[in-house]
C-alpha cells in the first residue's frame, strides 16, 4: 500500500505509513538545564498519538518545539515531510496552516467573541463571502458541541468546558490536516472529559484528522489513542500501542500504568479485552 | 491559490443534464472558487427536474466543501429539484451526513434608528459618569476606613510591602523626574530672559523661574510624570491580578485587598511624592541656574542671592502641600480602575488608558484649585 487511507484502521505503526512528524534527535534545553537530548518521534497519518510524561517533563515544551514556538538547539523536525525552519516564509505560513492548535488554556482571543474567534484564522488567510463565513462558524461551533448561543459571548462568559470546545473550534477552522491537543480534558468534569474524548474521536474520524495530544488523562489514553509514546528523561522512553506500554517494564511505565489509579483502569482493560 | 488551470481546482462537470460530476479538491482552499463551483450547481441544478451528483472525482473533501455542496442540495430541494448523491467515498458520506444543512436564524439584530442611539449613547455616558464619582466617593471611604483600621492596629500593616512600592514607584522614577524638570527649568530660564531682557530686567527671570517652579511647575510636572508612569503600572498590576482571579484568591483567605492591595499603594505615593517634588524643584533650580549663566550671564553666585531675595519657604511649602494630594487622587483612580477590570485583554488596556488620562485630568484641576485656594487666602 503507498497511498496511505486517510481512515487506517490499523493501530500497528506499520512502516510503509506516512509519517506527518517526524522528529530526530531533538535538543531542547534553557540555561543549563536540557529538557529534550536528543528525542525521537514519529506521528503517523490518520492516528491519535497520546502523548505522556510526568509534570515537568516537558511534554508541553516538546509540543511548543514541534509548534516552532521553542527554538530547538539541535536535531531536526520534519513536519509533512518538510523543514518547517529552513523554508521560505509563505511556504512555512501555508504549512502552519495546516495545524490546528489547542493550548492549555484556550488561548481564545479575549477581545473578540467566540464567532469571531473562529473566523479569525479564515478572514485572515482565505478570501470568502461573509455569509460562507459566518456559516461556517457556527458550523464549527455545532460541530464541537456548543449552543448556538454561546457564538456571541465573549471568553471571559464562558465556563471552562466551553473554553475549551470554541478553542477546538478555532482549532479546526481551517481544516487543518494536523491538530495538536495541549491537555485537552483537564479541568474538565468526568462527564465533560467522556464527552470531549467522544467529539475528539468522532472529529477525527469524520475529518480524517492526524492529532497530537499531550494528556494526562489516562482515561483518554484508553479511550482514543491509537498509540501512545511516554516521555522521560529527555527522550521517547517508549512508544507503541497502549496495552504494549502497559505491559513494558520500564520502572516510570509501570507506577504509571499499574500505580494506584493506572492499575484500575489497567484491569478494566484485561477485563475488556477478555470479554 | 484560485488558480483556474491548478489541476486540482474544484470544478462542475456536467455528464449530461441529469448528471454533474465533482472533481478537484472540494476544500476551503480555493476561497472564493469554491463557493463559486457551488453555485454553479445550483446554477445547472434547476434546468433540470432531478439531478444526480457524481463525487466520484472529488480528490479531497472538507467541511467547507461539504457544507456548500450540502447547501446547494438544499437550495435545489427548495426549487424543487431532487438531488442524488453518487459514487461518494464512506468518509465523504460521513462529512456530508455531519454538515447537513442547517439555518442558523437572522445573523444580525437590525440596527435601531441612529438618532435614537446617540441620545441613548449620551445618556449613556452621563449615567457611567455619575456611577464614576460614585464609585469614586466610597473608594475614597472604603480607603478611608482600611487606614484608620491599620492605625488602630498597626501589626496589619505592610511595611515590607511600602518600602518595595516606594522603591519602585519613588526611587526608581527619580532619575527620570530630575531629567524633565532639569530641562524644563532650563527652558523657561531662557524664555524668561530672553522675554525680559526687551525691558532690560532680565535678572527678574530669577524671579520667574523661583516662584513658577517651586510653586507649580515642579510638582504639576512630577505628578504627571508619576501618573503615568506608577499609575499605569497600578492600574495594570491590579487589572491582572482581577482577570486571574488573584484577587479573589486573597479574598476568600480572609485578606482585605484594601490593606495588601489599595493601603501600601497609595501610601507609597503620598509619601514619595512629596519627596520627588523637592527633588524636581532643585533639578528645575539647577536647570535655571545654568541657563541663567549661560544666556543671561548671571553667575550661580548671583543667582542664589537673587533668589534668595524672590523667595520664601511659602513658596516651596505652597508647592509641596499639594504633593500628597496629587499622589491620593492618582493612586485612588489608579487601584479603583485595576479594580474595574473586566475578563479581556481589550479592557485591560482601556482601563490603565482611562486611569492615565483621568489622573492627569484629575491632577492639572485639583492644581487649578489649590491655585483659586491660595489666591483667595493670599497666601
Amino acid at each position: 500500500m503507498t497511498t496511505p487511507s486517510p481512515f487506517p484502521t490499523s493501530t500497528n505503526p506499520a512502516e510503509d505509513r506516512e509519517s506527518i512528524i517526524s522528529v530526530r534527535d531533538l535538543v531542547v534545553g534553557f540555561g543549563d538545564k536540557l529538557v529534550m537530548n536528543g528525542l525521537d518521534l514519529d506521528v503517523y497519518r490518520g492516528e491519535v498519538l497520546g502523548f505522556v510524561g510526568g509534570s515537568g517533563q516537558g511534554k508541553s515544551v516538546l509540543m511548543r518545539a514541534i509548534l516552532g514556538l521553542t527554538p530547538a538547539r539541535g536535531g531536526s523536525i520534519r513536519i509533512f515531510g518538510e523543514d518547517r525552519d529552513n523554508l521560505p516564509l509563505d511556504r512555512r505560513r501555508l504549512l502552519e496552516q495546516r495545524c490546528g492548535v489547542l493550548f492549555q488554556n484556550g488561548a481564545l482571543f479575549s477581545g473578540l467573541t467566540v464567532k469571531q474567534n473562529i473566523q479569525m484564522p479564515m478572514r485572515e488567510t482565505r478570501d470568502l463571502s461573509p455569509r460562507l463565513m459566518d456559516e461556517l462558524a457556527m458550523l464549527k461551533i455545532e460541530l464541537v458541541g456548543l449552543r448556538p448561543d454561546a457564538a456571541d459571548k465573549f471568553p471571559s462568559e464562558l465556563s471552562g468546558g466551553m473554553v475549551k470546545r470554541a478553542a477546538l473550534a478555532r482549532a479546526l477552522a481551517l481544516d487543518p490536516e494536523l491538530v495538536f491537543l495541549d491537555e485537552p480534558t483537564s479541568g474538565l468534569d468526568p462527564i465533560g472529559a467522556a464527552d470531549f474524548d467522544e467529539l475528539i474521536a468522532t472529529l477525527q474520524h469524520t475529518l480524517g484528522l492526524t492529532v497530537f495530544m499531550v494528556t494526562h488523562d489516562l482515561d483518554s489514553l484508553f479511550s482514543i489513542c491509537d498509540r501512545v509514546a511516554a516521555l522521560g528523561d529527555g527522550k521517547v522512553i517508549a512508544a507503541g500501542p497502549l496495552r504494549e506500554l502497559i505491559e513494558s517494564s520500564h520502572p516510570w511505565l509501570r507506577s504509571y500504568f499499574h500505580g494506584v489509579r493506572g492499575s484500575r483502569l489497567t484491569a478494566g482493560v484485561a477485563a475488556r479485552g477478555d470479554a | 491559490m484560485a488558480d483556474p488551470t491548478d489541476p486540482h481546482a474544484p470544478n462542475v462537470e456536467p455528464s449530461n443534464d441529469r448528471r454533474l460530476s465533482l472533481v478537484g479538491d472540494w476544500t476551503l482552499i480555493a476561497q472564493r472558487q469554491l463557493e463559486a463551483k457551488a453555485q454553479q450547481i445550483v446554477d445547472r441544478g434547476k434546468l433540470a427536474q432531478a439531478l444526480t451528483l457524481d463525487l466520484g472525482g472529488v480528490t479531497r473533501l472538507d467541511t467547507a466543501g461539504a457544507w456548500l455542496i450540502n447547501r446547494a442540495r438544499r437550495q435545489l430541494a427548495e426549487a424543487g429539484v431532487n438531488v442524488e448523491i453518487n459514487r461518494a467515498r464512506a468518509e465523504y458520506l460521513t462529512l456530508l451526513n455531519e454538515t447537513s444543512y442547517r439555518d442558523f436564524g437572522p445573523k444580525s439584530r437590525p440596527r435601531p434608528l441612529l438618532t435614537l442611539d446617540l441620545i441613548a449613547d449620551l445618556g449613556e455616558s452621563v449615567v457611567i459618569g455619575c456611577n464614576e464619582f460614585y464609585r469614586g466617593v466610597s473608594f475614597l471611604g472604603e480607603f478611608a476606613a482600611t487606614l484608620v483600621r491599620v492605625v488602630v492596629a498597626p501589626s496589619r500593616f505592610r511595611l515590607t510591602s511600602l518600602v518595595y512600592h516606594m522603591e519602585t514607584m519613588g526611587l526608581r522614577s527619580a532619575p527620570i523626574i530630575m531629567l524633565i524638570n532639569f530641562l524644563v527649568g532650563g527652558i523657561v530660564a531662557q524664555q524668561g530672559i530672553f522675554q525680559l531682557q526687551r525691558f532690560g530686567a532680565s535678572s527678574y527671570a530669577v524671579n520667574l523661574i523661583g516662584i513658577l517652579v517651586l510653586r507649580e511647575l515642579g510638582v504639576l510636572l512630577t505628578a504627571i510624570m508619576v501618573a503615568g508612569r506608577s499609575g499605569s503600572a497600578i492600574t495594570a498590576e491590579i487589572g491582572s491580578m482581577k482577570m486571574r482571579e488573584e484577587i479573589d484568591a486573597l479574598s476568600v483567605m480572609g485578606l482585605s485587598t484594601g490593606e495588601v492591595l489599595i493601603l501600601p499603594r497609595i501610601l507609597a505615593l503620598v509619601l514619595s511624592l512629596p519627596i520627588l517634588t523637592f527633588i524636581a524643584d532643585m533639578s528645575a533650580l539647577a536647570g535655571g541656574m545654568l541657563t541663567s549663566w549661560t544666556y543671561g550671564g548671571i553667575s550661580p553666585v548671583a543667582f542664589l542671592s537673587l533668589l534668595k531675595g524672590a523667595i520664601a519657604l511659602r513658596t516651596f511649602l505652597v508647592g509641596e502641600i499639594k504633593a500628597p494630594f496629587m499622589a491620593l487622587v492618582i493612586g485612588l483612580i489608579a487601584t479603583m480602575d485595576g479594580f474595574a477590570t473586566r475578563g479581556s485583554a481589550e479592557s485591560l488596556g482601556r482601563q490603565v488608558t482611562a486611569s492615565v488620562v483621568k489622573s492627569i485630568f484629575m491632577v492639572i484641576v485639583l492644581d487649578g484649585l489649590f491655585a483659586i485656594f491660595f489666591a483667595s487666602i493670599e497666601y
